[in-house]
């Protein structure tokens, strides 16, 4: 235990002798958060909406307040005709196009003076819209957007307490009802961030000793691969976790991230997921020879999954059937459903459970294999 | 008291074999020499002294353990200091000695009375804030030579410690050496340079992973078989060519001169003739004392042959 206080200590002094690898230890987390959490917005805003009203009672121009007082829709100035309304979308004046039939305001009307099921049918009055598909994401959130917004139109107008069960809306959004990505890829950040700052540096930590030699006077001393390798890591350990809350601190600040569940549960479930990317770190640290190799094989290893089969960008279930096999021993793919879940939705452990397990088994896995493989001995 | 103990350490990278049958041993309060060209194996054989190198074959004892059954009980007592400098660099010199110490478990007040001591005999007190990467070349060796006396060993294994080192140091080095010998240490140290082994206790000539000859550095030289003299002239390669065709002698490049070597007891008046055919006149010609750079290379010569 004593000798891991010197190792640990030795490693500070590193860190914070070397200003390249501290700012960005520090400065990562902060650009990454920036980037996801705004520059690489996923939110679809200011969709060119055109609508062809047949309609033209107060309801229809009301529907239309709806959609562009929402945020997410833009008046469009260029005309759209009315017998090719496609022309418009092939023009790139608009990117949808709402076609409001006769016989809203009636239908609207119908449904204020509902009473009760029985006594009232409503023609099947339908709205249409034409979206542009080209831009895949804008048109399934012009889709989305849309039918949020209708449903809202219909509730508004239902008597109190009246559940009109003829509207089927296809598609509920839970805990992120402003579908903001932010929320979304701020807890995935840390995830990523955690997985970067602790597997990264700790490889290239142990491959600057084996590369400037000072391994070999390292292993003349009585001192344990064990020792080594705890004393390494803990500095990083405290890095990471400093990170990750500067992600959480500034993803609720300025992006207005909710955290709505304990922060306790987050921080241990952080701690054997930092204890899983130290593991992978000591792994490709005991392969390879150099910093740059570390480096590279680090990104491969670590960087890369997380961000692409953990389900930060996209989403698990769509993928081919061996890649979903693969996520499996991404430790990504579980703490990003751990710290999503107790983020946005305050999951507790009852919850999360299934996810913990995963995460533990293979933070030991992988921990046992690289301490068992970590040699005593130079090349 | 034999505290360093090697027999027939076998050692080879896939299909080069890097040291052969050799056997080593030194005792306590001794300083051997390893002398031997770079490629020669010392490297190889210290590694795997220290335990971080697999053998083929053999047997190390140091301090009366084996080292595959007792590492952990000769560790607290060996100090190595590898061939290239292997300290932090961006650590100072007291920070370095602050961080072996305590690898060694000293205790604080242990460990500063211990790190004054090597400051006095290194004069590196002057220097203890100085970044280690930011010292000359000599300095980082006393400081890695240091670090390795931290905790007091019992045996001392050093890997080149004076190659790339100034004439000033070097010797200041041996001083060193010389003190903690006579203060009971164990030291091996390699060197590729011949009259560094004219201060050792012992010597032992390496070449290709074998052991050429073992011995005190003044009684070595009797080993030597033939009789060596100077030629004062230009050594182009083309009179070495004529030179190498002549039989009996073998003849070397030394600086701006040549050497040749004749067979034991044989005199050197029966070659005049040829020489002078190649424009070495007989006043050209002066014998000269053999060295022990003279010694290996004929016992490497004779190994190779």
């Amino acid at each position: 235990m004593y000798k891991i206080k010197f190792i640990a200590q030795k490693e500070l002094w590193h860190i914070l002798r070397d200003p390249r690898s501290l700012i960005i230890a520090i400065l990562m987390p902060i650009v990454m958060t920036l980037l996801y959490g705004y520059a690489i917005n996923l939110d679809i805003k200011n969709i060119k909406l055109a609508v062809i009203d047949f309609d033209k009672t107060s309801a229809s121009s009301n529907l239309m307040g709806r959609f562009y007082n929402s945020g997410y829709f833009s008046e469009v100035t260029d005309p759209v005709s009315i017998n090719d309304p496609e022309m418009i979308l092939k023009k790139g004046q608009a990117n949808a196009v709402l076609i409001i039939r006769q016989g809203l305001g009636e239908a609207i009307q119908k449904l204020k003076s509902m009473r009760n099921l029985a006594s009232v049918s409503i023609d099947n009055y339908e709205l249409g819209l034409i979206v542009d598909g080209s831009d895949a994401n804008m048109a399934a959130a012009a889709g989305s957007y849309s039918s949020i917004i209708i449903s809202q139109v219909i509730k508004d107008n239902l008597p109190l307490g009246f559940e009109f069960p003829g509207i089927r809306i296809s598609r509920q959004v839970l805990y992120n009802p402003d579908l903001k990505s932010s929320h979304f890829f701020v807890p995935g950040l840390i995830a990523i961030i955690l997985m970067m700052i602790s597997a990264l540096l700790t490889s290239v930590t142990i491959a600057r000793e084996k590369e400037s030699g000072t391994m070999e006077q390292l292993l003349t001393t009585p001192i344990t691969p064990r020792q080594i390798i705890i004393g390494k890591t803990l500095p990083y350990v405290g890095l990471a976790i400093l990170d990750g809350f500067l992600v959480l601190g500034f993803g609720g600040f300025y992006f207005g991230v909710p955290f709505i569940g304990s922060t306790l549960l987050l921080f241990v479930f952080g701690v054997i997921y930092v204890i899983a990317a130290l593991a992978i770190g000591i792994f490709i640290s005991t392969i390879v020879k150099t910093q740059q190799l570390a480096m590279m094989g680090a990104m491969m290893v670590t960087v890369l999954p997380s961000v692409m089969l953990s389900g930060f960008i996209f989403e698990i279930k769509n993928m081919p059937l061996v890649l979903q096999i693969i996520t499996h021993i991404v430790p990504a793919r579980y703490f990003l459903l751990i710290v999503r879940g107790i983020m946005l939705k305050g999951s507790g452990i009852e919850l999360l459970w299934v996810e913990a397990a995963f995460l533990i088994a293979l933070a030991i896995v992988l921990l046992s294999v690289a301490t068992k493989l970590f040699k005593l001995r130079v090349s | 008291m034999n505290l360093v103990q090697i027999s027939n350490l076998d050692k080879s990278y896939g299909q080069l074999k890097a040291v052969s049958n050799f056997t080593l041993s030194a005792d306590q309060g001794e300083l051997l020499a390893v002398a031997g060209p770079d490629g020669a194996g010392k490297t190889t054989i210290f590694r795997t002294v220290c335990g971080l190198l697999e053998y083929d074959n053999g047997t190390i004892n140091l301090a009366g353990f084996d080292i595959d059954k007792d590492f952990d009980k000769i560790k607290p007592l060996l100090g190595y200091m590898p061939q290239n400098f292997s300290l932090y660099p961006d650590l100072s010199v007291e920070e370095n000695l602050y961080f072996y110490a305590g690898l060694f478990g000293m205790k604080k007040n242990e460990y500063q009375q211990k790190r004054e001591r090597l400051y006095q005999f290194s004069g590196l007190g002057l220097f203890a804030k100085r970044r280690a990467g930011k010292l000359s070349g000599g300095m980082k060796q006393k400081l890695a030579l240091s670090c390795n006396l931290i905790h007091d060993p019992k045996i001392l294994i050093l890997d080149e410690p004076t190659t790339g080192v100034d004439p000033v140091s070097r010797r200041q080095l041996w001083d060193i050496l010389k003190t903690l010998k006579q203060d009971g240490s164990t030291i091996i140290v390699s060197t590729p340079y011949m009259d560094e082994v004219a201060l050792a206790d012992r010597a032992i000539f390496v070449h290709n992973g074998k052991k050429l000859i073992e011995g005190k550095p003044n009684e070595l030289l009797s080993h030597f078989n033939s009789a060596i003299y100077k030629i004062k002239a230009v050594p182009s390669s083309g009179i070495m060519d004529q030179l190498n065709q002549i039989e009996g002698i073998t003849s070397r490049r030394f600086g701006s001169s040549i050497h040749l070597y004749t067979r034991p007891q044989q005199n050197m008046e029966v070659y005049y003739n040829r020489l002078s055919q190649l424009g070495i006149s007989a006043e050209s010609i002066s014998p000269i004392k053999p060295e022990l750079e003279d010694l290996f290379i004929q016992l490497m010569e004779q190994s190779d042959a």
